[in-house]
Parts: structure tokens; C-alpha cells; sequence
């Protein structure tokens, strides 16, 4: 039986195909006079660069950090590109039309169709391929809600006052190792501005895609949700197949005012690398948002690429009553390596949160669960509940758990529930004796043990997760 | 429909089927008794496909087709349907959306077309009304949390949703009341239809009383030591097991 799920976890990656189009890309190496460029080719003012400068001054004086349950060799942060932009974006287009067709036809190969999506979903997307955005569709509708949902290059120029005001004070730029380093040379991202009040109209999502080989792709998202408005957020990726690992080092900060909502979710399946772990993404990503009085952030994320993958999308909890989720499902197969979690950070009164976690682990993967609760002195009230379970397929991966619960404050409860299980023979049996082949029985498996998560997803993104997942199990991921 | 040669079978090494025979023509019913540890139960693993059991002699025969040649879903899809004695749990899938892909991939191997969630939804009501379990059931995790006779009722009505050809019961009776083997002998008379058959392995005669088998064999020592009608089964109620004479009764221990 194992066999079987084996070999159906040892198909190829289906979305491993590089897209030919030409690019403009710097050479290898870091430096000041790069970050100059980055911010020149960006036309930035002033203070963006500065910011970015002292961003690198501080990742100089930085160590990487070591003490993930993760294996790598050590990353030549010389030997990466920090700009690739495709050429024919020079003069961006100004509709669909004007975009590369090469370009479409690599969404289309992913299942982005825009055309669809734009007269269908009724979804917003703001395409980032490699570092430049090249689409970015119902702007106007959004508009007329008073809702801001541009590429963060764009929103430095017209949106000045928000940028400077909220940029780095979520994650600030000497945060960590890698957040040091996205803020020192981050190409694009997404800009999200919800007025007071505002209940965004649609779901707003951002397909990523790094193309360039040996370009390290540096996004940095900041969402801002005034008082009482409330947003959706999509994030989804995959990559093509390539040999050298490609670092990614992602900062997303979620400012939440008073009684706003912000719901983000992922999907990501980035190239885990081949059986042996030769390639694959390296993704160090910093999530945070800080919620004032009332309200509610939800991180959802279904992780099933990336060969590393060290994420911990967190909640500080400043304000009273204040709420914070984290639904994660974390897939690992092949020799891929998760160490990921989230922080819950109690500061304020009667805060609460919610983490729900699961992991499954196969082929000769490790995967590992890591969260913090921290109730502060002053979180009086305060409550958590966190359930993390693991799910093990085959004999030779590994499911880890790391649970840290600090607690200053007598009158704030933790609970923490985990369990371990396998997908068992019996299991596998019974499906294939109602006539289910064997990728289907674990996909189903996997699916159901999933479904706490899944249900807190957006409708059309829990189908797209489901069927991420079925992928991934034929072994064309992770 | 299904035969079986000289059929030797082991289990960790552990000889369990010495040399069965057993032929089924389309639409019998029969009854396979024996005592415990006889090879009743791997008679229907075997026959299904699971793995572990090894099959060192024999030939089976399966709609014309070689069932050892087969892979479990093959068999399924062929119309080989197992009810299991102890039905496993798969936490968080709902039996609805377990049964409709199990319906679909058998539609499929018959050059059906799909049924669709309405379409199927409606056969699945019909089903659960026949083995009396509530609709509830649809929407719960496959036999998560179900008690024994649930479970069990929940088997048959997989089979009513599923037509197979060959339906394989395996102790369908154990650990059931009165009421409850009612309930599921009157599953199993539904879909007798003179094409259908049935291997219904039972230790207790009990359960023959409401299904009418047209023959009854007695498995010992991986053997089909006795064939027979119906009255058979009555025979091994009044005297158990013993009279099956000395030799027999010994390895039966084992």
C-alpha cells in the first residue's frame, strides 16, 4: 500500500515550465549601489531609498537566523539578482492588450485566465510577475468604493502620505534577517487602502510568480483597513521547475484600526525541488498585522510548495477585544522542509485567539508546527485555543511540534490540543474497494483532515485549495 | 460469475486456505459458515484484493476475468462489492461525498455518465431509507463516530447505492439486534434480483433465517468441507461445529 502512495507522490511538477519572455535583470551581487538601482529603475523618491538604505545598514549587522527545525546549505546572498523585470513592461500597458502575450499564456498555463476572471469572479487581481506588476484590473470599481488595490511601486508615488505612514510599522525594518532584507530590496508588492467604514466590494487577490532563474523575488504587501471597514485578501502562487534554489523572502504587514476585519489567505505551491531536494524555493516570509480595539484579523494559508519554508504569519493583539485566527494546512512531501506557525501576541483586554494547524507530512519530508501564545500583563481575560495535528503518510517523514506558551497574566487561559495520525492500510482499502484509485483515497484522506481549515477559506479559493491538494498528492508538488 | 480453483492462501506465513474450491453462478446466494479462524474472513479479503494475504495455488475466476490479476479498484469497479465486519473510520470526509465519488468512478468503468450532486443525492436518500438510518448520515464523517450497527447498515446501504454483482458480507450480522438484522437482511433481499450474488459469511446461522441462501458451505481448515442447502445451516445451529468429525475440530482451535 505504501508503495502506492508512494508512486503517487513521485510524479512531476506541472507547473515547472519557464516562460520565454525577455528580461531586463540585474547581475548577481548586493550592495549599496544596487539598492540605488533598484530605487532608480523605480523612479522612488528620496525617502523610499533612504528607508531602504537604512533597512540594508541594519541586515549588515544582522545574523541569519539557525533556529528553525530546517537543513540548508548556506545562502551566497552575492550570488543572487535583486531586480529582474520583464522587458516589454518598460512602458507598462494600460489594459490587457497591451500585456505580452507570452505573459497571458503563462497565467493561462496556471489557470489565471484574466479575461475570466475579470468578467466571472468579479475578483480583482494584481498580477506580480517576477518584480514588476503588469495587470492590474477593476481598479475603477474599487474606486468608486473608495478602496485603493495598486502595486506598492505605484502607491509610493501616488499614495506618498499612507505609504510613509504605515510602511515598516507592522514589521519594522530591522524586524528580522530576512524582513531587514526585503525592506532593503523589495521590487514590488501589493498596496491596499480601505477608507473608514468600507466593506470592500470584492475579494482582492495577487497571483505571484517568480520566472527569472537566479532572481530572488522580494515582495512586500501593506494593507491598511480603517476603522470599521472590512477586506478579503487572495494570495496564491506557483513557479516553474528550475535547478538552483531561489531565495524569496516576503514581508506582508496588516494594519487593522479599530473594529476592522482582514482576511488573508494563500495559497502557495512554489517548486518544492526534485526527490532528491536539489532545487526549490527558499521561502522566509514575515506576516504580521496589529489590531486595534475590536478588531479581527484571519491568516488562513494552505502551504504546499517551496523546499524551505519558514513562515509565521502572526497577530499582535494591542487593542481590547481584539481577535486574532491562524488556519494553516502545511503539505510536505518529497525532502521539503516546514517549519511554520503563527504568534499570538495578547496585549490588550478580553483578546482572543484561534490557531488551528494542520501538517501533513510525506515522502521523506519534515514538518514542523511552531507557535507562540504570549498573554501580557495587561491581557486580562485573555483566551486562547490552539489545536495542532499532524498527519504522517509513509514511515520515513517527520511531523514536529513546538508549542511556546508564555503567560503574565493569572485570569488568561491557553488551551493547546495536538494529535498524531497516519493514513493507515485500512483507510487506503476501504476507498479502493469502492472503487477509488489510490491518489484519490489519500487526496480524500487528506482533504477530510483538512476540512477545519478549508471551511474558513473564500468559496472559489477552498475549491482551488482542494484541488491543490489532489495535485499535490499525484506528486506534481508538494 | 466467480470461480475459485484450489485456492491456497497465507497470512504471515501462516497457511490459512488449503485447497478451496467454490463455484457461483449468477444470482445464487451463499452462505459460507465455519468456525472461528476457519479462513471465512480471508475468503473476502482475498476475493477483494487486500493487501497482505498471499496466494501461493489457485485460480480465480471473476466475470470471466482474472480476479488475482486485478487491482482492488479494478475489482470494485467490475462490480466486487465487500461489506466490511469492521468498517474503518475516515475522519472529516462526508459518507456523501465518499459514496458519490465511489458511484462515480464506478459509473464511470461502465461507460456511465456522472451523476450529478442532485442526482445523486436522491439515490442516496432512497438507500438510507431502505436501511433505516437517517439522513444525518450523508453529512457525517465516513462511519466517524458511528456505533457497530450503524456502521454496519451504513455498509449495506453503500451497496444498494453502488449495484454491485458480486456482493461479499462479511459476519454483515455480528453484534447486531434483532431489529437492526432485520433491517439489513431486508437490504440484502431488496437487491436480489435473480443476476446479483451473494457470498454471505456468517458464524451463526441466525442471519439465514432472513436470508434465504441457495447453498450453504462449511469452511474448516481452509477447506469447503461440506456443501449443501439451506438445512445445512440449521444442522451446524443444533450441533455447532463438532460434527464436522475429529480431525477438523482439532486444527479449528488453532
Amino acid at each position: 500500500m505504501s508503495e502506492q502512495i508512494e508512486q503517487a507522490l513521485s510524479r512531476k511538477y506541472d507547473a515547472g515550465f519557464v516562460s520565454d519572455i525577455e528580461s531586463e535583470t540585474f547581475p548577481a551581487g548586493l550592495d549599496e549601489e544596487v539598492i540605488r538601482r533598484i530605487s532608480t529603475m523605480k523612479e522612488e523618491p528620496d525617502w523610499m531609498l533612504a528607508w531602504r538604505l537604512r533597512a540594508y545598514s541594519s541586515w549588515l549587522s544582522m545574523e541569519e537566523p539557525e533556529w528553525a527545525h530546517v537543513n540548508y546549505p548556506k545562502i551566497d546572498f552575492k550570488a543572487i539578482s535583486y531586480y529582474s523585470a520583464p522587458k516589454s513592461m518598460k512602458d507598462k500597458p494600460q489594459s490587457l492588450d497591451e500585456v505580452d502575450p507570452e505573459l497571458l499564456r503563462t497565467y493561462e498555463k496556471l489557470g489565471i485566465p484574466l479575461y475570466e476572471q475579470e468578467m466571472l469572479a468579479g475578483v480583482a487581481v494584481d498580477a506580480v510577475f517576477d518584480s514588476v506588476s503588469v495587470v492590474t484590473t477593476y481598479r475603477a470599481k474599487l474606486e468608486e468604493a473608495g478602496v485603493i488595490f495598486c502595486p506598492i511601486s505605484e502607491a509610493v508615488h501616488k499614495y506618498p502620505e499612507l505609504v510613509k505612514k504605515y510602511l515598516g510599522t507592522v514589521v519594522p525594518r530591522s524586524d528580522n534577517y530576512f524582513a531587514a532584507l526585503n525592506s532593503a530590496v523589495f521590487t514590488d508588492g501589493s498596496f491596499v487602502y480601505i477608507p473608514k467604514g468600507v466593506r470592500c466590494p470584492m475579494e482582492l487577490s495577487t497571483y505571484f510568480r517568480i520566472n527569472e532563474q537566479n532572481t530572488g523575488q522580494f515582495e512586500r504587501t501593506l494593507i491598511v483597513a480603517e476603522e470599521g471597514s472590512h477586506v478579503s485578501y487572495l494570495e496564491g502562487c506557483t513557479a516553474p521547475q528550475r535547478d538552483e534554489n531561489q531565495l524569496h523572502a516576503a514581508v506582508v504587514e496588516l494594519v487593522v484600526m479599530d473594529d476592522a476585519q482582514i482576511k488573508y489567505s494563500t495559497v502557495q505551491n512554489w517548486y518544492p525541488g526534485d526527490e532528491n531536494g536539489k532545487g526549490g524555493i527558499y521561502n522566509f516570509v514575515t506576516k504580521r498585522a496589529l489590531c486595534h480595539t475590536n478588531a479581527k484579523v484571519s491568516w488562513t494559508q494552505v502551504e504546499t510548495g517551496s523546499a524551505i519554508t519558514w513562515k509565521y504569519p502572526s497577530c499582535i493583539l494591542k487593542g481590547d477585544n481584539s481577535v486574532g485566527e491562524f488556519y494553516s494546512v502545511a503539505l510536505t512531501r518529497g525532502m521539503q522542509q516546514a517549519d511554520t506557525g503563527t504568534k499570538m501576541i495578547h496585549l490588550g483586554k478580553n483578546t482572543k485567539s484561534t490557531i488551528i494547524s494542520k501538517g501533513i507530512s510525506a515522502g521523506k519530508s519534515n514538518n514542523t508546527y511552531r507557535g507562540l501564545v504570549h498573554m501580557g500583563a495587561k491581557a486580562d481575560g485573555a483566551r486562547n485555543f490552539t489545536q495542532c495535528d499532524s498527519l504522517l503518510i509513509g514511515d520515513r517523514c517527520g511531523a514536529h511540534t513546538f508549542p511556546y506558551i508564555e503567560s503574565r497574566n493569572p485570569s488568561a487561559i491557553v488551551e493547546h490540543e495536538a494529535t498524531t495520525s497516519k493514513v493507515s492500510d485500512e483507510q487506503m482499502f476501504l476507498c479502493q474497494q469502492r472503487g477509488l484509485d489510490p491518489e484519490k483515497a489519500v487526496s480524500m484522506i487528506v482533504n477530510g483532515f483538512c476540512k477545519e481549515v478549508f471551511k474558513e477559506l473564500p468559496m472559489e479559493f477552498a475549491v482551488e485549495a482542494g484541488k491543490l491538494l489532489e495535485i499535490s498528492l499525484e506528486g506534481s508538488i508538494g | 460469475m466467480l470461480k475459485i480453483k484450489n485456492l491456497h492462501a497465507s497470512v504471515e506465513q501462516k497457511d490459512i486456505l488449503k485447497g478451496l474450491n467454490l463455484e457461483i453462478k449468477p444470482g445464487e446466494v451463499h452462505a459460507i459458515m465455519g468456525p472461528n479462524g476457519a479462513g471465512k474472513s480471508t475468503l473476502g479479503f482475498i476475493l477483494s484484493g487486500c493487501e497482505g494475504y498471499e496466494v501461493s495455488e489457485g485460480q480465480i475466476e471473476f466475470q470471466g476475468d482474472d480476479l488475482l490479476d486485478m487491482a482492488i479498484e479494478e475489482r470494485a469497479r467490475k462490480g466486487l462489492f465487500l461489506a466490511f465486519q469492521y468498517p474503518v473510520e475516515i475522519p472529516g470526509v462526508s459518507n456523501m461525498t465518499f459514496m458519490k465519488e465511489s458511484v462515480n468512478a464506478i459509473r464511470e468503468q461502465r461507460g456511465e455518465t456522472p451523476l450529478t450532486a442532485t442526482q445523486f443525492l436522491k439515490k442516496a436518500k432512497e438507500a438510507c431509507k431502505q436501511v433505516q438510518l437517517s439522513l444525518d448520515f450523508l453529512k457525517r464523517g465516513v462511519n466517524e463516530g458511528f456505533s457497530g450497527g450503524e456502521k454496519k447498515r451504513n455498509e449495506i446501504m453503500q451497496m444498494i447505492l453502488l449495484e454491485p454483482n458480486l456482493c461479499i458480507l462479511d459476519e454483515s450480522d455480528s453484534g447486531l439486534d434483532v431489529d437492526a438484522l432485520q433491517v439489513v437482511a431486508n437490504g440484502v433481499n431488496s437487491q436480489r434480483d435473480g443476476k446479483r450474488s451473494f457470498i454471505i459469511i456468517t458464524h451463526y446461522q441466525r442471519l439465514l433465517d432472513y436470508i434465504k441462501p441457495d447453498y450453504v458451505h462449511i469452511l474448516a481448515n481452509g477447506k469447503v468441507v461440506r456443501s449443501g442447502d439451506a438445512s445445512l445451516a440449521t444442522d451446524v445451529e443444533k450441533e455447532g461445529y463438532a460434527f464436522l468429525g475429529q480431525d477438523n475440530a482439532e486444527e479449528t482451535n488453532a
